[in-house]
């Protein structure tokens, strides 16, 4: 029997061994000293704790992650997302193990780590990047100053071992440069051990839009269209939408083609989100980052495409034939809405709220409801791990149907024990804006009072 | 002459205290960043003056509330 360990935990490891039980394979979880009742433990055939709580010492732990691979005769390890699924040493090991790896190669997931390389790589396909600099010394003010100037107000200072929304800051003028460059080189130093920085234009009216692509490996990719990415708060995601909405032909047909132009280079191998940025003024679209993983709002597209991107991606590393889906015309039904549901508040910077979950109600899937989460009543959000505790996904016939099925679900949540952002999240859900699709990447800034207004 | 408590925002950890017990600090300046959830969270000195006391040890858990400086202004 086909056996695959899951390297992660959360609505992401209980997603991931659904569909590896839907298709045969018998599962392993790994888990640290805070998970041992978690959800991911329950659902998996077979567990093993790994280490103490801090993931440095458990989910990090790739020695010992790969060891109880091995011991309990698994075949496949799959990283879900964050965690070790984008690190090239752990992807590297696995393989040197003797074990099928659920990603991409190590030396793809090496480059487009390298915010600096990965966007060499861009260029070189032809895909447009916004202008930018080489990394650059944060000590180094004169430089710093002629680059900004160089590239113009507002930008970004940007960590080039960042991702995921994590090491970034906008300069606003000239004088708050220096500060914030040391500032994200820093922060950059500590959380990824590289304190390298370079700066990019910061678009203000800005939409983040991504496609999600799929390669085989040899030269061929496929997408499964694109994610709405806009309503942000901190650079990270809590409401995604598929497809984008409103994109003008010929712009949706450009940023397509490009972020599979960009996988294509590289014979990328295995599910990957190519992610952009798209200036509302003048429609033009330009290279963030590529994601070399599944990613958290992957269920968007699942909803509207009808495909398993988890089964996709275990073919793939079974080495399956695969080539008759590079022509299939995939058809694409509706539109599909998550919202990220956080232990945190909102009104308070958006502060993480670790604590018990005593009353913990989701309301029940459907074929056109879909709740992924990793907790349960009773559980304890701890507070050493993402505060994410659910995503609820949603699909329609169009985006006004999808807001009002969510804006429904939404009502029938009931967390106790903690504080959550759902308050906010019907607040967005029923402001004007969002309902017209009138938003860009700084619709939670811009709206902030109105949004907490009511909460606590 | 006054003193000031500074509590912690968050359930977490003391990841790095950024200043030593006798320092003067500015208002606005980094005192702690405490760590939780994957997310750095610093704490300012809410007034200029002299940290008197630091009530943790950099590494430890803290808890939401818990007394972290007492600033002398």
């Amino acid at each position: 029997m086909k056996k695959a360990l899951i390297a992660n935990r959360g609505e992401i490891a209980c997603r991931i061994i659904r569909t590896c039980k839907a298709l045969g394979y018998s599962t392993v979880a790994v888990y640290s000293e805070a998970d041992k009742s978690a959800l991911h433990v329950k659902m998996a055939d077979e567990s093993y704790l790994i280490g103490p709580p801090p993931v440095n010492q458990s989910y990090l732990n790739s020695d010992i992650i790969i060891e109880k691979a091995i011991l309990s005769g698994a075949s496949l390890i799959h990283p879900g997302y964050g965690l070790l699924s984008e690190n090239a040493l752990f992807a590297q090991k696995v393989e040197a193990a003797g074990l099928l790896w659920v990603g991409p190669s190590s030396a793809t997931i090496e480059l487009m780590a390298d915010k600096g390389k990965a966007r060499s790589v861009a260029i070189e396909a032809g895909v447009p990047v916004l202008p930018g600099s080489l990394p650059i010394d944060p000590n180094n003010t004169p430089l710093l100053l002629e680059s900004a100037t160089h590239i113009g107000l507002p930008l970004l200072v940007k960590a080039t071992g960042g991702g995921g929304g994590i090491g970034m800051q906008v300069a606003e003028s000239l004088e708050d440069l220096p500060k914030i460059a040391k500032s994200v080189s820093s922060l950059a130093e500590r959380t990824f051990g590289n304190n390298e920085i370079f700066l990019e234009r910061y678009i203000a009216n800005a939409r983040h839009i991504e496609v999600q692509v799929f390669g085989l490996g040899n030269g061929s990719v496929f997408h499964l269209l694109h994610r709405e990415c806009s309503i942000q708060r901190r650079f990270q995601k809590i409401i995604e939408e598929a497809p984008a909405p409103n994109l003008p032909k010929g712009t949706e047909r450009m940023m397509v083609q490009a972020a599979c132009e960009l996988a294509k280079s590289q014979h990328y191998a295995g599910a990957g989100t190519v992610e952009f940025v798209l200036d509302r003024n003048t429609n033009e679209f330009f290279f963030l980052e590529m994601n070399t993983r599944i990613q958290v709002e992957h269920p968007v597209t699942e909803m509207i495409s009808n495909q398993d991107i988890v089964a996709l991606q275990l073919s793939l590393s079974e080495k399956q034939d695969m080539n008759h889906l590079i022509d299939h015309d995939f058809e694409y039904n509706g539109h599909s809405l998550e919202c990220r549901l956080y232990a945190e508040k909102p009104k308070r910077r958006f502060l993480p709220s670790p604590g018990p979950l005593t009353r913990f109600r989701l309301p029940a899937p459907t074929q056109n409801i879909r709740i992924d989460t990793g907790f349960k009543e009773g559980d304890i959000i701890t507070p050493f791990y993402d505060p994410m505790i659910a995503k609820l996904v949603v699909a329609a016939a169009n985006r006004d149907e999808a807001v009002k099925l969510m804006r429904t679900i939404l009502d029938q949540v009931e967390v106790e024990g903690i504080s959550t952002n759902l308050e906010f999240l019907i607040e967005i859900l029923d402001n004007a804006d969002f309902l017209s699709g009138n938003i860009n990447t700084r619709f939670i800034d811009t709206n902030i009072e109105r949004l907490t207004s009511s909460q606590t | 002459m006054a003193e000031i408590k500074v509590h912690s925002d968050v359930t977490g950890t003391a990841w790095k205290i950024v200043v030593s017990e006798g320092q003067t600090v500015e208002e606005g300046d980094e005192l702690i960043i405490a760590e939780a959830m994957k997310m750095e969270i610093p704490h300012v000195a809410p007034e200029s003056g002299i940290v008197k006391k630091i009530c943790i040890e950099e590494g430890a858990s803290i808890s939401e509330d818990d007394l972290l400086f007492i600033i002398e202004t």
